[in-house]
């Protein structure tokens, strides 16, 4: 550093002197010996100069290699460090001349003195060393975080921004699958609903058809002795208004029938026919509905109780907690009624 | 031979030292390398011409780092720093490349 302060302040006044040398390697190398006095200063004026001609003189090297290797070569090492070295230190200043070939020094006037160098040398080590160090910290650097780490501010704010751009997208996305998701869900729980509904609506209309079997609480009604069909329909109709929600009879033989809306009970010789079967006494009234009003309806003055009484028979009531109703009824196809909608 | 035993030294260190680089000197650290590398073939070249200079070395050298890093620098400040860095690069590219020329023309006459 201090050398280069030096070199520069004393290469200041012979600016015009060297201005024509930078120019070119040539005229230089052509006149060392004439320029010799007074270009101790230029090698290192020159030296910045200098390499930049040894940078650009590159693309011009290739056609004239021969030539051009061998010019500089000749002329330049040999007359400097012996001009410098010699005409520096009248010409210099006193205080300068110790230090003078130390900064000029050429890999030719190393063995002259080894202490020149190695002041040079030493501070080419430490810039190698730099160098490499510089390099290995590089290396270290760029592959431990290949990507973010070494990017440039500008463009880590070029990634960030698309990073927002797609994570706005994604959000959007997450936002409309969750819609759908949302209405899918609540479509299922729709139609779940529907068809609990259904289902339930069903087995009410399979019970009220009779093609469901039922159980409940409700009575067992004997009637025993002569017992009209009238009779039967009347205690049918009492229980019904009393509301009976499943009924069925069996007599003393055959099975047991599903009365529904639709039965009709005829007398016939020895018992009575209910929806076309045939059934003889006792007979046995299985409902299910509210015991409680269903007695009542039963008993009710002038009622079922006192008329089949009336006629010689008798009829026993007693509540059942679980009144099975599993006879069933086959269902009718509908032939002139059409659902409205 | 002190130079190479010096860059192999340096390259242990950073090795064995691992250091973080610190963030303002993220952007220059790689440019002043190649800047150094071309100084480096620039000082081969000249040493295999027989013309190499000691002090322009190593002037060369620094102003070399120096000047990419303040061409980096200023860029940075004016908001190109990426071209800059990018057109630093591939004028140091090139002229490595001349270099390098120039050095296999010497070693392999070819």
């Amino acid at each position: 550093m201090t050398d280069e302060h030096r070199e520069t302040g004393v290469g200041w006044p012979d600016e015009p002197g060297a201005a024509a040398a930078p120019e070119t390697v040539t005229p230089r190398a052509a006149s060392p010996d004439a320029a010799a006095p007074s270009p101790e200063e230029l090698p290192p004026e020159e030296s910045p100069a200098g390499e930049r001609d040894a940078g650009e003189r590159v693309p011009q090297r290739p056609e004239p290699v021969a030539s051009g290797g061998s010019r500089p070569r000749g002329p330049r090492p040999a007359p400097e460090p012996d001009g410098l070295s010699e005409v520096d230190a009248p010409a210099e200043a006193d205080p300068d001349a110790p230090a003078e070939p130390d900064a000029a020094a050429e890999p030719e006037a190393a063995p002259e003195d080894r202490r020149r160098p190695s002041a040079a040398g030493v501070m080419i080590g430490l810039l190698l060393a730099l160098l490499g160090f510089a390099i290995a910290v590089q290396f270290k650097n760029v592959s431990t975080d290949p990507t973010l780490a070494a990017a440039r501010q500008e463009d880590l704010v070029r990634i960030l921004s698309d990073l927002e751009a797609r994570e706005e997208r994604l959000r959007a996305d997450i936002a409309e699958l969750e819609e759908s998701q949302r209405q899918l869900n609540s479509g299922a729980q729709g139609r779940q609903a529907a068809l609990e509904e259904a289902r339930r609506r069903a087995d009410d209309l399979g019970i009220l058809a009779g093609t469901l079997p039922a159980r409940g609480p409700g009575l067992h009604v004997h009637f025993g002795g002569p017992v009209k069909a009238r009779a039967i329909l009347d205690a049918v109709q009492e229980l019904r208004g009393a509301g009976a929600e499943a009924m069925q009879i069996s007599g003393g033989d055959g099975p047991a029938i599903r009365i529904v809306a639709s039965s009709y009970f005829l007398d016939a010789d020895g018992g009575i026919t209910v929806d076309g079967r045939r059934i003889t006494s006792p007979y046995t009234l299985r409902v299910i509905g509210d015991s409680e009003t269903m007695r009542t309806a039963l008993h009710i003055a002038g009622g079922v109780v006192e008329s089949v009484a009336k006629d010689g028979g008798t009829v026993t009531d007693e509540p059942v907690t679980l009144v099975e109703v599993t006879a069933l009824r086959e269902p009718s196809a509908m032939q002139f009624a059409r659902p409205v909608s | 031979m002190i130079a190479v035993l010096a860059l192999i030294a340096g390259v242990v260190l950073g090795v064995v030292l691992d250091p973080t680089v610190p963030v303002a000197l993220q952007p220059y650290l790689p440019i002043a390398v190649v800047a150094a590398l071309d100084a480096v073939f620039g000082g081969i070249r000249a040493k295999l011409d027989g013309i190499f200079d000691d002090k322009q070395f190593v002037i060369s050298f620094i102003s070399n780092v120096l000047v990419a890093g303040v061409i980096v620098y200023l860029g940075d400040q004016l908001g190109v720093g990426g071209q800059l860095s990018t057109g630093v690069v591939v004028v140091l590219g090139v002229r490595i490349f001349g270099n390098v020329a120039a050095i296999r023309r010497h070693l392999f006459r070819a």
